[in-house]
């Protein structure tokens, strides 16, 4: 099976995902990180679309892998975007393992956060109810492990191509002559505005 | 471009080159005077801006250490980041959004007009509006600002046409695509606007004014420029007369060095600027150089600001075209009936996915946060930015704690918003969502200040060396042959964004050190 390989930093990570740099993982490669995370997109989205494989696999440096999948799992209570594949999710995960496997402290305070959460959803947060883990998260807002997860969200789950290209944010537009002849003005449901308020543009 | 030796005293030394510096710099250029500019940023260019707005934001932003104090939002959600300002060459010129307006009549005289405000350290400037409409009117020439000279205003965007609709349907009249310093036609060998979207992260059709590819060329051309960008001036020194002899400097290969200088501007922006008078304290001046008032630091001002997001059902697509081209100022008035003095602009902004993560609603999360960030595509934004109050306790000081890498304490930035602050923002928080709801918002969202982009006041002007660190022109009262050349000038905000106004008093400056050199009283 091809998997693109989600390996690089986050925006990285998501250029590699949709720019068709995919690595095909090896048996030997699967073995060499201390977890792994796998997973599908889905048919007929628009990720899927622009993705060279629809299956993506994580290797994580310092993490295993039930603790990156429990990691996973909160980022989605934090910011629970149905439309979102675990893709863009595992991205937090990857992120956070890097922070890790540079700082034993961070890695502790991840493994400890974790267990805290398995903790308070008796046994494993990754499989309790979505009520049970809202519960659990609103319970730690604020301590560190949380402000840690949900400071990274904010670029990990934001700062990609698949989330861009799931909300309708193209990025650049330099590249494509702006918007001045791409529907900067094409909004049809209001009156436009007089000329005097707004004169019309220099195409020139 | 010139070559100014280090113990050359005869070129005035501009520290900053940004929308103070920068302007200074060419203008004094223009009239034959050597200049020396020291920029601690490196240079970027219309090529290799980057329409992306993390990345941008490394490449642009001044990241040097600073802390933050008082019950301002800002200590708590970006304790390091109160500003949000350019270490570059241009300076913040290459990140601003191009609104330019000038201040009203009655924001010369707020102590007259205002009266006295418990808690506000208000003050007249020492000039007036008629004082500086002729230098207004060289600086909207020199920047090509629309709507004035005859040029055309900007073609409005999506974002802009939710504005005008909902503005006009509550009866507001002055809403129109705003005075811009961005090229609606080619102008000054620059192009016009292609509505690229990323004017906070370089212009890069170079429609938008800035310093780096605008001024600084035109300086370069005269041959009296000394331009040396990643040069970061650590100290003013002076003799003992107490005059201002040179600036101590780390150039880019981390070399100390000594620039001597006959006049010295500082133009480092509110923040650092008072932070260099303060580390250039000396057996002389042992509160810091000019400060003998104890202003020096004090009165720092970010404007009155606050964002609305509404939600529609149809796209708007906000992102697409000029960020900033869109204006309602009806509000902007001084009209203490509405339970604050001062007013407020309304202006169009919108932010990328990156940076609506970032700044919606810091340190939001959870169902109700995930919904604004999928309706990303249908969002309409507005900002609003008004007159603060200038309080003495508001202020930049040496943080003894905290190093910077050349060993000097960072500047901690102590901020708590006055009850007029407050009471304004609620009133336009209102207005931004009364407006967005007459255009058919489904839901609207009140978004907290932004890391502050106009930052003001910390070296204000005044008519009493008693009371104030400069005169009518920038000129610091102690020491006469220093200047202050940047928004720290400001005796108050006024509600308008500040370029135009700092651009006006660089230009009116220049001729102010040119006429006094050629008499040879500097």
């Amino acid at each position: 099976m091809q998997a693109i390989r989600i390996a690089a930093a986050s925006r990285g990570a998501a250029s590699t995902a949709t720019a068709g740099h995919q690595l095909p993982l090896t048996r030997r490669e699967f073995l060499r990180g201390t977890g792994l995370l796998l997973g599908t997109l889905a048919i007929g989205t628009p990720i899927a679309a622009l993705a060279p494989s629809r299956a993506w696999a994580l290797e994580l440096k310092a993490l295993d892998t039930a603790t990156g999948d429990t990691l996973l799992k909160f980022g989605r209570v934090l910011y629970p975007h149905p439309i979102l594949p675990d893709a863009v999710y595992a991205l937090l995960v990857k992120d956070l393992d890097a922070m890790a496997a540079a700082d034993p402290k961070m890695a502790a305070q991840l493994r400890d956060g974790v267990a805290g959460l398995d903790r308070a959803t008796g046994g494993a947060f990754a499989k309790a109810k979505p009520a049970a883990q809202l519960a659990a998260v609103k319970a730690i807002e604020g301590k560190p492990f949380f402000a840690t997860v949900r400071g990274k969200c904010v670029t990990a789950l934001y700062d990609n191509e698949m989330t861009w290209t799931a909300f309708g944010y193209p990025g650049e537009s330099f590249s494509k002559g702006g918007y001045i002849r791409r529907g900067f003005q094409d909004l049809k449901w209001l009156p436009d505005p007089p000329a005097d308020a707004s004169p019309p543009p220099h195409l020139g | 471009m010139a070559k100014i030796a280090f113990d050359d005293d005869s070129a005035v030394v501009i520290i900053g080159s940004g929308a103070g510096g920068g302007t200074l710099a060419n203008e004094l250029c223009q009239k034959g005077i050597k200049v020396v500019v020291l920029e601690a940023g490196a240079t970027q260019s219309v090529a290799n801006f980057i329409n992306d707005e993390w990345k941008s934001f490394s490449q642009l932003a001044w990241l040097d250490a600073r802390t933050t104090s008082g019950s301002w939002r800002i200590a708590k959600d970006f304790p390091g980041l109160p500003a949000w300002i350019c270490k570059t060459v241009g300076g913040t010129t290459t990140h601003w959004a191009g609104a330019s307006l000038r201040l009203q009549e009655h924001e010369f005289k707020v102590r007259t007009h205002y009266g006295a405000i418990k808690g506000a350290n208000l003050m007249d400037w020492p000039l007036t509006l008629q004082d500086l409409e002729p230098w207004y009117d060289k600086a909207e020439d020199k920047m090509g600002v629309t709507r004035t000279h005859g040029i055309p205003g900007l073609p409005g965007n999506n974002n802009f046409k939710v504005m005008h609709a909902g503005a006009t349907k509550l009866g507001y009249k002055e809403v129109h695509t705003g005075r811009m310093a961005i090229n609606s036609r080619p102008r000054d060998g620059r192009g016009s606007c292609q509505q690229i979207g990323f004017c906070f992260q370089g212009c890069k059709s170079g429609a938008k004014w800035s310093v780096l590819y605008a001024e600084l060329p035109k300086a370069e051309a005269t041959g009296n420029l000394d331009l040396r960008p990643e040069s970061h001036v650590t100290r003013i020194e002076h003799n003992a007369a107490g005059k201002v002899t040179g600036v101590m400097y780390v150039d880019k290969a981390g070399q100390e060095q000594r620039q001597k200088a006959r006049v010295v501007c500082v133009a480092g922006n509110a923040i650092e600027t008072p932070r260099l008078l303060l580390l250039s304290a000396s057996d002389k001046f042992r509160d810091g150089l000019a400060n003998s008032s104890g202003q020096v630091g004090r009165n720092y001002m970010r404007h009155m600001t606050g964002s609305v997001y509404a939600a529609f059902k149809e796209p708007v697509h906000m992102y697409r075209g000029t960020t900033m081209a869109g204006i309602v100022s009806d509000e902007a008035g001084n009209k203490p009936k509405r339970g604050f003095v001062g007013g407020y602009e309304m202006e169009t902004l919108s932010l990328g996915v990156p940076f609506m993560a970032a700044f919606l609603n810091p340190g939001g999360w959870g169902a109700e946060f995930a919904w604004w960030m999928e309706h990303y595509s249908q969002l309409a934004g507005m900002w609003l930015v008004g007159e603060d109050m200038p309080r003495e306790t508001n202020r930049v000081t040496l943080n003894a704690n905290v190093k910077d890498k050349y060993g000097n304490p960072v500047p901690n930035v102590h901020f708590d918003d006055h009850a007029n602050d407050i009471a304004m923002r609620n009133h336009a928080y209102t207005q931004g969502e009364r407006i967005y709801k007459a255009a058919g918002a489904i839901r609207t969202f009140r978004t907290p200040p932004y890391p502050s982009t106009h930052n003001l006041g910390t070296c204000r002007m005044g008519a009493s060396p008693a009371d104030s660190v400069c005169n009518a022109y920038g000129q610091t009262h102690d020491i006469p042959n220093l200047f202050i050349s940047d928004g720290s000038q400001f005796t108050t905000g006024g509600a308008e964004n500040p370029t135009l106004t700092i651009v006006a008093l660089a230009i009116r400056q220049a001729d102010h050190i040119a006429t006094r050199m050629s008499q040879r009283t500097l």
